[in-house]
């Protein structure tokens, strides 16, 4: 086994890392794929609970890194998807706690663990995000919609690029088509254009992200929802596959419905 | 651009407006000059050509540009030809 590492990031906080991080681990996992999630946002960790495996954590990435447990020890299997594990951020530190190098380190220790190993990464464009994007073989950038966040997206675009590890794939999270319709929100094709950079996934809004994060089940575990359906879909366009983007549109999403009903 | 909505309303959508001002502040951030830096580029540029060739300054289009995530500074200076009529 030689893992894949990938970093999720973005500039802007809020738009959706870490739930991207906890989602396509379960997409990838639903794949029999082994994957590990290394939660880089040291001092602010999220990913333990949008996973639902804040109870489990006895050591953390710093414990790793400060020699105090072996990486085993710190990687929390989840029951419900056994292929897939979760190195925890300390809660009670902060980023100048980890170095590039020591994450570099890290990662390649656990390359024969797993086929990929997923990096949430932090926001801002600091230490925390340098510490995320060092041991990246590949950088996912995700953006909303927004002006914000677009902006942000292009800024840490070129970071990437500077530190030579782009280009960069784009997955656009939170996308209302019935508000593109009305010409109320940037649409897919505006904000690739306006970023120039490969698509690799588009997410919908979808209230069932947030029902889900609020049980801490990731939305991926239940394939029935438009959200879940889409981190299916870019988990197998990261294996390689290619799969054409899900249709967003106000006919689709009815007769969508409709059969979800006639399923049920 | 103008769609049919803007011609009746009078006002343009607010997806437009988000795009038109994200090409311009995203051209600023990428190049790290400002709007008014890059018009005193444009007048310093003017200036030099104009030392030795005439030029009509109001026919002079300086204009920064996107391709893929290159940034181009593109120059667009008609010389005037009034010696070629002259001697014509």
């Amino acid at each position: 086994m030689s893992a894949k590492s990938v970093t999720i990031t973005s500039g802007k906080g809020g738009v959706g890392k870490t739930t991207a991080t906890a989602n396509l681990a379960v997409a990838l996992a639903s794949l029999n794929q082994k994957v590990v999630c290394i939660d880089s946002d040291i001092g602010l960790r999220n990913l333990d609970v949008v996973m639902g495996l804040e109870n489990r954590i006895v050591y953390d990435l710093v414990d790793v890194i400060e020699g105090r447990c072996r990486l085993r020890q710190a990687m929390i299997r989840d029951k419900r998807m056994p292929e897939l594990h979760l190195i925890p951020a300390a809660q009670t530190r902060d980023k100048s706690s980890v170095s590039p190098s020591d994450m570099v380190k890290l990662v390649d220790e656990l390359r024969n663990e797993a086929d990929w190993i997923l990096i949430d990464s932090p926001a801002g464009i600091e230490r925390g995000f340098r510490n995320a994007i060092a041991p990246a073989d590949e950088v996912i950038v995700i953006t909303n919609p927004e002006v914000s966040a677009v902006r942000d997206a292009d800024r840490i675009i070129g970071l990437i690029e500077a530190e030579e590890k782009g280009p960069a794939r784009l997955l656009i999270n939170r996308l209302n088509p019935a508000m593109i319709k009305h010409g109320d929100m940037l649409s897919a094709d505006d904000v690739l254009e306006l970023l120039a950079i490969e698509l690799l996934g588009i997410i919908p809004e979808d209230e069932a992200v947030l029902i889900s994060t609020n049980r801490g089940t990731p939305v991926a575990l239940d394939g029935k929802t438009h959200a879940s359906q889409a981190f299916h879909n870019i988990a197998r366009r990261m294996m390689g596959e290619t799969v054409p983007l899900l249709e967003f549109d106000g006919r689709s999403d009815f007769l969508g419905r409709l059969s979800h009903l006639f399923k049920a | 651009m103008t769609t049919v909505f803007q011609r009746l309303t009078g006002k343009p959508k607010s997806a437009s407006q988000a795009k038109d001002r994200l090409r311009l502040v995203l051209i600023n951030d990428r190049s790290g000059l400002s709007s008014l830096e890059l018009e005193e580029i444009k007048n310093e540029i003017l200036q030099v050509i104009a030392r030795h060739i005439d030029i009509d300054p109001a026919a002079v289009r300086i204009n920064m540009t996107q391709d893929g995530r290159e940034q181009r500074l593109i120059a667009d200076i008609p010389i005037r030809t009034t010696h070629r009529r002259k001697l014509g």
